[in-house]
């Protein structure tokens, strides 16, 4: 050809004027103060790392490149190993593809209602709580106090709960009632059983001697039990008041950051599947079959043959993911909510902050963004590598 | 049991956004008190609300005025460049290929502030054609890099046939180039398609309230979650349809484009 300057110019102009020179002047504007005037040295760089905001952001995002690359890695390999060979399972490929086609804003949305707080809106809570009392009971009456923690012929006084819906009286009986002692209206005397008391069903109560359990039993709708007589006290154990298990605060200021990886890993595990799956292809399917005849089980096979052989590509979906991870933004921007983004922060929504979230120190900014350009060098001279050596 | 794990994953991994579709269908008072597999009353109303919003329904077309141009020239100017690449003579091209495979990985962080200020001084900050010209830059990179190597495949005997048919540079990119590149445009034209789409940094820095996309629109509504979120679950599951769709309708290139290796 004989025009290629004609041909790849423009591009390479757009490059030069909006990629290349920009590194530059960033290198250099990192080195002067905010206002752009005063060279400062190194000292944007110091502040990186010894403001505490920053050195936040560092923490998480050490705690991303740690977690996020190796998980898509391994979610990506088990849906590769596991949809392998099943012919229907494409449909679920698809599915898991998915949410790599959608914008991180709108994944962050979304998860922001997977990680609602309240069990009854968020899905993630919804279902631990429903796990969990699947094997602890939920307290009956959580918040609900005694009124006197003395126990006098088996009437218990409670105060601090709303009614029961469908309570019915309480009466006296058996070899006790727990009560609410509270009288719609008002006009109820302490301790007594006025008309209109209601009786607490669903009270765990426990019959104990010598510090053991001998008997227990639960209320009635009128709040009445029965114990066998014996030589023995009475008690209501405090697990029928305790607050009840309601899940994790995900979006809270402790597990923010695992929560937003944990999106993550449900956006990109797509894409190391299909990667992963291709390579899987690729694998002579004798030396499976061979090391299965040799007795080896599916975890040996997977774990001695089928990894080995996929290296090269677990290799380049484990970078890819270091490169992506180290510029994670959009996600943390919309899915931490407002009160704990300092505490999710990560380099690159700490540089936007900086720069152009109000403060407009360029000067910090510049060095944030230098830093990030340093961060992934290696992934750069890996990528060169390897184009080299294909070609 | 192999079987029905896939099942269960396939149903865990389709179960968020599912929740997201669901949501964007009740009404914000429910949202509020109730999950969404509760269902419940179901209605449009919040979507009816979003398209009579005049910022939404604009925010949404700016967002089809920078994705579609910035598709476009991306494709257009990094096939030239690839051509140039792979099949022109000219001295240090290796070595500047090499740096344009290099410039992949740049993080756009690197390039805000100067850019910023140098389309400030063009007049373009804020506006429509500074957010297409930012994404055109750094989607040239892959591109050139992706279509340099599918043209380098082509037989040269095609190209120099076209040749001695007396065609020129140009003829021979439009006649030949094109037509056999196309899987690889197709792949990256999704691509770019759907990083433009999908952006909201670039958009956050480089565009002003009357130039903003439908991310940069909705990200406002999010920063005070439960009262919009009338507004903020249709306006995400609405911005999610495009994309969907380009998927669906181009899986097979979407793949392909994968597979050709390096991803920003």
């Amino acid at each position: 050809m004989k025009r290629a300057a004609v041909f790849c110019g423009p591009a390479l102009v757009l490059l030069a004027a909006l990629v290349v020179y920009p590194i530059g002047y960033t290198i250099v504007r990192s080195l002067f103060g905010g206002d752009g005037e005063s060279f400062v040295g190194l000292a944007n760089y110091q502040e990186i790392f010894t403001s505490p905001e920053t050195l936040t952001a560092l923490r998480n995002n050490a705690v991303w490149v740690v977690l996020a690359p190796s998980l898509v890695t391994i979610a990506g390999l088990f849906f590769a190993v596991l949809t392998d060979r099943i012919r229907w399972a494409s449909a679920v490929k698809v599915v898991i593809f998915l949410p790599m086609a959608i914008s991180f804003l709108a994944a962050g949305v979304t998860w922001r209602m997977v990680y609602e707080a309240d069990p009854d809106r968020g899905i993630a809570n919804a279902a631990i709580v429903t796990v969990h009392d699947a094997f602890a009971d939920r307290p009956p009456y959580p918040g609900a106090r005694l009124r006197s923690t003395e126990d006098t012929a088996g009437r218990f006084a409670v105060v601090g709960v709303p009614a029961p819906a469908d309570g019915v009286q309480a009466t006296e009986g058996g070899s006790g009632v727990v009560w609410l002692d509270f009288a719609p209206g008002g006009g109820g005397r302490p301790g007594v059983i006025d008309p209109g008391e209601k009786g607490l069903p669903g009270v765990r109560v426990e019959a104990v001697r010598d510090g053991k359990v001998v008997a227990e039993t639960t209320t009635g709708p009128d709040g009445r039990y029965t114990l066998p007589a014996g030589d023995h006290t009475i008690r209501l154990p405090d697990s029928n008041f305790a607050q009840p298990f309601n899940g994790v605060d995900w979006l809270g200021p402790s597990v923010v950051t695992p929560a937003i990886i944990g999106a993550y890993v449900w956006i990109w595990a797509g894409f190391a599947m299909v990667l992963i799956s291709a390579g899987l292809a690729g694998i002579p399917r004798e030396t499976l079959e061979a090391a299965r005849i040799d007795g080896a089980s599916e975890w040996q096979v997977l774990r001695r043959v089928t990894i080995p052989q996929l290296r090269p590509v677990l290799v380049v979906v484990w970078v890819t993911m270091v490169i992506n991870v180290l510029k994670v933004f959009d996600l943390v921007l919309v899915l931490a909510p407002e009160a704990v983004q300092a505490d999710a922060n990560v380099v690159a929504l700490q540089m936007w902050r900086v720069s152009f979230g109000g403060a407009r120190d360029l000067g910090l900014g510049s060095a944030l963004g230098v830093l990030l350009f340093l961060l992934v060098l290696p992934a750069m001279l890996f990528n060169l590598r390897r184009l080299r050596r294909e070609g | 049991m192999k079987r029905a794990l896939v099942v269960l994953v396939g149903l865990l991994w389709l179960t968020p956004a599912a929740g997201l579709l669901v949501s964007s269908l009740r009404p914000a008072r429910a949202v509020n008190s109730s999950g969404w597999w509760t269902f419940g009353e179901l209605t449009f109303d919040g979507y009816a609300k979003l398209l009579s919003d005049d910022r939404m329904l604009g925010a949404l077309w700016n967002t089809v005025l920078i994705t579609v141009p910035s598709t476009v020239l991306v494709v257009v100017l990094g096939a030239m460049a690839a051509y140039a690449f792979a099949w022109g003579r000219f001295p240090g091209r290796d070595w500047l290929f090499l740096v344009v495979v290099a410039l992949i990985v740049v993080p756009v962080q690197v390039a805000l502030i100067p850019d910023a200020e140098l389309l400030g001084n063009l007049g373009l900050f804020g506006s429509i054609p500074g957010v297409v010209l930012f994404h055109v830059a750094f989607g040239l990179p892959f591109a050139i890099f992706l279509l340099r190597n599918f043209f380098v495949a082509i037989p040269r005997e095609l190209l120099e046939a076209a040749r001695i048919d007396g065609g020129s540079d140009g003829t021979i990119f439009r006649k030949v180039i094109l037509p056999l590149g196309w899987p690889a445009i197709a792949s990256l034209a999704i691509f770019q398609f759907l990083w433009v789409w999908n952006d909201l940094l670039v958009a956050l820095v480089f565009a002003s309230p009357d130039s903003a996309p439908i991310t940069y629109a909705i990200r406002e509504q999010t920063r005070s979650f439960s009262s919009n979120i009338d507004v903020i679950a249709p306006g995400a599951f609405l911005s999610m349809l495009v994309p969907l769709a380009v998927f669906f309708a181009f899986q097979r290139y979407f793949v392909q484009g994968l597979m050709a290796g390096s991803v920003k």
